[in-house]
């Protein structure tokens, strides 16, 4: 029973779609939060439109909606359920700015529904910039200088005041959205400009930069009574300038001497006292370098991405502790749950060093800017545990999964020292291998901190590192110099390719000596107390803590980073395949390096092992663990790739073996597979050149889809029309080597059907068959996708149905699967199988109801489909129609393109359910935050070969109401057509100029259909950036536009639309 | 050059000497800071002890003696994971090597830290020695057998009485047993007068200043060996004048009173030991060092009450003694400065 004795029902908000600056790490909260409300048998109401959350799972609340996080849903489902009180601190920035905009509506109080945790003035004084100047003023607490204005004139002003450079921040963004440094009086300007834009109470604050000062951040947490703690210090590498999303963060601070850290400490100690927090808190500060002088940058009074990383990096989980003291408990009595013996009221020791290194989305934009400043950019994060920063920052950089294991960028070492030092001046996503090549090249440490204003400690890990290198590349190799290039973190692979050994020589030589990892417990008191968490790093220190059991045990290999293509959706298949392994009696071994996730939890898995998930990092692991078997299916592409080597160690693959899933991505097996089955797929063939491709490409005729095998989210997928677009994208897949061949298909325009199955070997089962409303050619993973099928007629979801068993059953599928079908003049095409888990097993499990991942895991062991009570074939179709919307985050990434096509390009995704399709559709649109007023304006630009059919649309829009701006062609066109519209010039200045139209804010949303080619030059991407800058949305498939019309057609407005209970469905 | 660390129970760690060099007993504890190894090795109260540090990085920040707890180093050798390379901080003057070769301590890095903790931690508190040689390991045990960290609190006790401030506010007399700098700054910082005496100086003398109040500093080693010191606390007892004891002081006051004191498994040394004060019902995060303690069930109520206990353990942290000025902490109240100002007001 909770402390406060007339909490009876909770409402937790959650954070909804992953966008940069808000990732997993909020499922992560909430679950934990959500598990210790229902342990407080609390009646727990939960919304959040992310489908792919853990979260949203029936076990988790008693009542879930999967709804747009608007105050119009919020408030009707608190009309709905009644309940007494709010958790809104662990939701991340949308959750806590949602409850805010209740509580100074006057809603909350109306229904008498009470806000837990830190209270309203707490978390203004935290928020509203000018409150918080204030705040830290009267307590004391040195600020920046910085000034809060409302218009570009005011910022002008106060910078002559306090001098250039500024830094801009916007109040109530999420990830310093639409933040940066002005150097002149020009950026200041323009970034002022979209500052103010962005912001939802079109504010910013200007600031003095103090661009190069360290970047300490506390995690701090408080209760009712005042008992206050710190769990964590973190030090950021990328000194203030970098935001620390995009920032590679140690744990705990490492350059500070006592005193500054004590001085930094009482402080934030001091500030959350001030705001009277109730749960946890992030302070940032930044640090003069070579003095005392410092300054409060921020304060998060809620869980936030640090805290996640602080709870991870400690054992100290957080979340869990901040919905207790929400609750009214006290730190003095809550458990320690790591060591059972000791209370969560003490400050977590540790020995070990912690490294987080952000994930960036570049390869998946080659036009963005990738230089780092105030607005994060990254999409995801890996962190490491080790005994020392060298060996910290090497299993990071493996853990990213960008075939790159060591410091070193071929691409660098080609150039002069003197470019190499002129490039440490930029700050990028490679900055820390540039600086590794500068060392390489004799630049002076001391030279490169002062250029980087990278503390010398950090740099001096880079120098070891390399110093490592060459003693590598030039002695004779022994076992003492091995030794120490392993304690290093050096892993075999790359000591063999620097001493031009072979790998299987150095394992030898590393065995033969007794040179193995061995793991250490993460235990929040540095062995202090015994710890119960068997929660493991490895190092190459004996005295290995983690113990075999005897019990019958399977591995079950995570996802990694969240990156485009690869996201939360495959944290939720691992998560709920290590509960249904539980269930089914075995011990369950988590092996996984993201810090955001809910697996990563050290209480999800019977063993949590944070490694990166490399051949060698697993291997460590099997030696010890020695698994019966292991699960690669439900980790995405992370954990598929480690099929072979865990076959090669002699670990039992569970479920469809390795050689089945090569059938499925060789070309010419697939194309067997198809065969044997009499299952057609679009025509094509497997090139290694230009040459090759260009004469395939006619022989198919065009347009054809070009795209390299083995990768997820279409990577450098593309469509190409003619022969120069065949040569540009082929070139660019070859810039990286390719192991396997690139694949030329004809491309099919039809309409795009998805499945998710699970097949024991004799039967399968499909939840259910969804529909994309984008033509083939979008991106599965960046159309919205509608379930049940609207579109498809008995005869194809029969076919569709009898496809799905026979390739199932042809490659010898056990477990899940996932199938992309394309329907076009009256025949099934299988386009894809991916005999694994796909982003839409969580949205698919939850609105059928049919937990996908407990079947398939059942099924795995060994039990049978018909046994297990769901049936066979087609599930029953549920009431409900459900619609996934992507969500992007391309305001965040300078120069990105936002066309979409094959290549995936968004970041998370949003449901709307509802009995009705327009309704559903409708909620989609309003929860991915699309405008969806029945009036207004709206621009249209569109290539010539869609003009014909953007016209009936134009014509829709016209009739009801609608005033239509179109580019030179469309407007034309139009007129001759007869829809009337006002012509725009493409004009890039001026009065009527396309930026003034957009600037001015009359546009509802923008149609671009993009032309041929991705040159960053053309007015169509201009338009299209310009749009998303301005925080339009611009649509870029005339089938999106469609489907918004549908819902602005439709008679409901936001008001009438019912929230969903989904465990009701 | 290889050195080892062999403990009572026989066992070996090895790592790669750093410091002076030279061997030595020593009675082997592990402290949980990740900060504050400076102020952690300069503390009187590590007289005859080998530290572990449990953090694997030390000597980051390098070392500035401005932040010395002391006039140098007391504790007989260090054992720490590794020593920073590229020490990086504004203020330090020289790096952490030349901080224990200034000192004539020994020490050893690449120690598998964490593997020692555990078995201090499961064993217990034991003695160790600090070799080269381990060839002839049964002088070794005898070396280990014969050490006695003794009366250390006279080797750390200055040896003549020091006046520090001109404050206005209270005169108050220190006694000092292994006084850290912080606890003397903190009364200097609220104005105070402070004169530090000799911890074998006699009660007539400490009371002949009429200081308006009595602070009995922290030390090393066992209270109880410390007879002559402990009627001197008597004395100052019975004398009506506000005492506030601290650590080594603390138990020096219970033993004083007849209470019992007891050696910890594995003692509290770390910044991170939550303390409660029972009357304002708070937590306290505080740093401590310490082998012994007070032992609750010994403590006659009638004389005394307990004012704070551990969280974790339950151990007394802090009593307060009945119709009398008179209250004593076992922890060090750097982060729990209230101590002080309630020490100040009951001058008053």
């Amino acid at each position: 029973m909770p402390k406060y004795k007339d909490i009876k029902k909770v409402l937790v908000i959650g954070s909804g779609p992953i966008i940069i600056g808000q990732a997993a790490e909020f499922d992560y909260a909430g679950t934990q939060a959500c598990r210790e409300l229902k342990k407080e048998g609390l009646e727990v109401v939960l919304i959040n439109s992310n489908p792919a959350t853990i979260m949203t799972d029936k076990n988790m609340a008693d009542k879930i909606y999967i709804e747009p996080l608007t105050v119009e849903t919020v408030k009707k489902i608190i009309n709905i359920e009644k309940p007494d009180s709010i958790l809104p601190n662990l939701g991340g920035q949308t959750g806590l700015n949602l409850a805010m905009e209740l509580e100074e509506s006057g809603f909350l109080k109306e229904k008498k529904v009470k806000l837990l945790g830190t209270g309203v003035d707490g978390i203004r004084n935290a928020e509203d910039r000018q409150c918080f100047k204030d705040m830290m003023e009267a307590i004391n607490e040195p600020c920046i200088a910085s000034k809060v204005v409302h218009t570009v004139e005011d910022a002008v002003e106060f910078t002559r005041e306090i001098g250039l450079p500024v830094i801009i921040r916007p109040a109530y963004t999420l990830g310093g959205t639409g933040g940066g440094i002005a150097y002149t009086m020009e950026e200041l300007e323009e970034i002022a400009g979209s500052g103010i834009r962005m912001s939802r109470v079109n504010e910013i604050l200007v600031e003095k930069c103090i661009t190069g000062w360290k970047e300490i951040e506390f995690e701090v947490m408080r209760d009712r009574k005042g008992n206050a703690i710190t769990i964590c210090s973190m030090e950021n590498v990328d000194p203030v300038g970098v935001h620390t999303g995009d920032s590679i963060v140690v744990a705990p601070a490492q350059t500070l001497s006592n005193k500054e850290f004590t001085m930094l400490k009482k402080s934030a100690l001091k500030i959350i006292e001030a705001l009277k927090i109730e749960g946890g808190c992030n302070v940032q500060f930044a640090l003069h370098p070579t003095s005392f002088e410092y300054a409060v940058i921020e304060v998060n009074p809620r869980v936030s991405r640090s805290s996640a990383l602080a709870s991870k990096a400690t054992g100290y989980p957080i979340a869990k502790v901040a919905s207790k003291i929400a609750l009214g408990y006290t730190l003095d009595e809550i458990r320690n749950e790591v060591t059972g013996k000791t209370y969560a009221c003490f400050e977590p020791a540790i020995d070990y060093v912690v490294v987080k290194v952000p994930k960036w989305p570049f390869k998946k934009f080659l036009t963005a800017n990738r230089t780092l400043g105030t607005q994060m950019k990254a999409t995801g994060e890996v962190m490491s545990i080790a005994t020392n920063l060298e060996a910290g920052l090497m299993k990071a950089i493996r853990s990213l999964e960008e075939n790159v294991e060591y410091l070193k960028l071929d691409k660098l070492t080609e150039l002069e020292k003197s470019e190499v030092e002129e490039r440490l001046r930029i700050v990028d996503n490679e900055r820390l291998f540039v600086i590794a090549e500068a060392i390489r090249k004799e630049i002076a440490v001391e030279r490169i901190c002062e250029i980087t204003k990278i503390d010398r400690l950090f740099v001096g890990v880079i120098y070891k590192l390399v110093k490592m290198e060459k003693e590598l590349e030039l002695n004779q190799m022994n076992s003492k110099m091995l030794e120490k290039a392993k304690k290093m973190g050096f892993t075999d692979k790359i000591i063999a390719k620097l001493s031009g050994k072979k790998e299987e020589e150095i394992k030898k030589l590393r065995e033969k000596n007794n040179i193995v990892a061995s793991f250490k417990v993460v235990d929040t008191c540095a062995a202090e107390f015994e710890a119960k968490t068997p929660y493991y790093y490895s190092s190459y220190d004996d005295g290995c803590e983690a113990k075999k059991s005897n019990k019958k045990k399977v591995m079950v290999l995570g996802s990694g980073p969240i990156r485009i293509g690869q996201g939360i959706e495959f944290d939720y298949c691992s998560v709920h395949g290590v509960w249904a392994l539980k269930k089914q009696g075995y011990e369950t071994i988590i092996v996984n390096n993201n810090p955001e996730t809910v697996s990563t939890d050290f209480d999800i898995a019977d063993k949590l092992y944070f490694e990166p998930l490399t051949r060698e990092d697993v291997e460590n692991i099997v030696n010890v663990e020695k698994p019966d078997g292991a699960i690669v299916q439900f980790g995405g592409q992370t954990a598929i790739k480690l099929t072979k080597d865990l076959t090669e160690m002699g670990i039992k693959i569970m479920g469809t073996q390795e050689v089945d899933m090569d059938r499925a991505e060789d070309r010419k097996e697939f194309d067997e597979a198809l065969n044997n089955c009499g299952i057609l797929r679009p025509k094509g063939s497997t090139i290694f050149t230009v040459e090759e491709a260009k004469d395939v490409a006619n022989r198919l005729g065009y347009p054809v889809l070009v795209r390299p095998s083995y990768v997820l989210g279409g990577q450098g997928m593309a469509i190409a029309y003619d022969d120069k677009e065949i040569e540009n994208y082929v070139n660019e897949i070859n810039t990286i080597e390719q192991e396997h061949p690139i694949l030329v298909d004809k491309y099919i325009l039809g309409r795009e059907v998805e499945v998710d199955a699970i097949c024991d070997g004799q039967d399968i089962l499909i939840p259910g068959i969804m529909e994309h409303l984008e033509r083939a050619g979008v991106h599965s993973g960046d159309s919205i996708s509608v379930y049940p099928t609207q579109n498809v007629s008995k005869e194809h979801e029969k076919k569709i149905i009898e496809y799905t068993e026979k390739i199932a059953k042809e490659l010898n599928v056990i477990g899940i699967l996932n199938i992309q079908f394309i329907i076009s003049e009256g025949e099934v095409y299988i386009i894809e199988v991916n005999p694994r888990s796909s982003r839409t097993v969580p949205y698919i499990s939850k609105v059928t109801n049919l937990p996908m991942i407990d079947i398939a895991t059942k099924v795995i062991l060994g039990q049978k489909l018909k046994d297990l009570g769901y049936g066979t074939g087609l599930y029953k179709k549920s009431d409900y129609i459900c619609v996934k919307m992507p969500v992007f985050s391309f305001e965040k990434i300078k120069n990105a393109d936002t066309s979409l096509g094959p290549e995936m390009k968004s970041t998370g995704e949003v449901l709307g359910v509802s009995k009705k399709f327009e309704n559903a559709v409708l909620k989609a649109f309003i929860a991915s935050g699309a405008n969806v007023s029945k009036k207004g304006s709206i621009l249209i630009t569109v290539r010539d070969k869609d003009k014909e059919e953007m016209l009936p649309m134009a014509k829709k829009f016209k009739e009801k109401g609608f005033e239509i701006y179109a580019t030179y062609g469309t407007s034309k066109f139009l007129e001759e057509n007869g829809v009337a519209s006002t012509m725009i010039e493409k004009l890039w200045e001026g009065k009527n100029s396309i930026i003034d139209l957009i600037e001015s804010g009359k546009i509802n949303f923008v149609v671009n259909t993009p032309t041929k080619g991705k040159q960053s030059n053309r007015d169509g991407f201009k338009i299209r950036r310009m749009a998303v800058e301005c925080k339009i949305p611009c649509f870029t498939s005339l089938d999106t536009v469609n489907a918004l019309y549908k819902a602005i057609e439709n008679d409901v407005e936001e008001k009438d639309l019912e929230p969903v209970n989904i465990t009701k469905i | 050059m290889v050195g080892y660390l062999v403990l009572e129970n026989g066992e070996i760690f090895e790592g790669d000497r750093i410091g002076y060099n030279s061997d030595t007993a020593c009675e082997v504890v592990f402290n949980t800071s990740m900060v504050g190894y400076i102020e952690t090795l300069t503390d009187p109260s590590y007289y005859g002890q080998g530290i572990v540090m449990t953090y694997p990085l030390i000597g980051n920040y390098g070392v500035m003696p401005e932040d010395y707890e002391s006039d140098g180093i007391f504790a007989k050798a260090v054992f720490v994971h590794e020593v920073a390379e590229f020490e990086s901080n504004f203020r330090s003057k020289f790096n952490f090597d030349k901080f224990l070769r200034d000192y004539k301590i020994p020490g050893l890095t690449n120690v598998n830290t964490r593997k020692l903790v555990r078995v201090l931690r499961d064993s217990g508190t034991m003695k160790g020695y600090l070799t080269s040689n381990i060839s002839n390991i049964d002088e070794i045990m005898k070396k280990i057998k014969d050490y006695h960290v003794g009366k250390a609190v006279d080797k750390v006790s200055s040896n003549q009485v020091k006046v520090y401030g001109r404050g206005k506010n209270k005169k108050v007399a220190v006694v000092d047993y292994g006084v850290e700098h912080n606890l003397i700054n903190s009364l200097l910082k609220r104005d105070c007068e402070v004169t530090v005496f000799p911890a074998n100086t006699t009660a007539d003398r400490i009371l002949a200043m009429k200081p308006d109040g009595i602070m009995l500093s922290n030390g090393p080693g066992d209270p109880a060996d410390y007879d002559t010191q402990i009627r001197v606390v008597k004395k100052l007892y019975d004398s009506n004048i506000p005492i506030l004891g601290i650590a080594f002081g603390h138990q020096l006051m219970g033993l004083a009173n007849n209470f019992k004191i007891g050696k910890l498994k594995y003692g509290h040394r770390g910044p991170n030991h939550p303390v409660k004060d029972l009357k304002q019902d708070i937590v306290h995060i505080t740093n401590q060092n310490h082998g012994y303690y007070i032992i609750g069930e010994s403590i006659d109520k009638k004389i005394a009450e307990v004012s704070h206990v551990n969280l974790n353990d339950g151990t007394v942290e802090g009593l307060r003694y009945k119709n009398k000025k008179v209250f004593t902490i076992q922890f060090y109240p750097e982060d729990a400065d209230y101590i002080y100002d309630e020490f100040i007001e009951m001058m008053k």
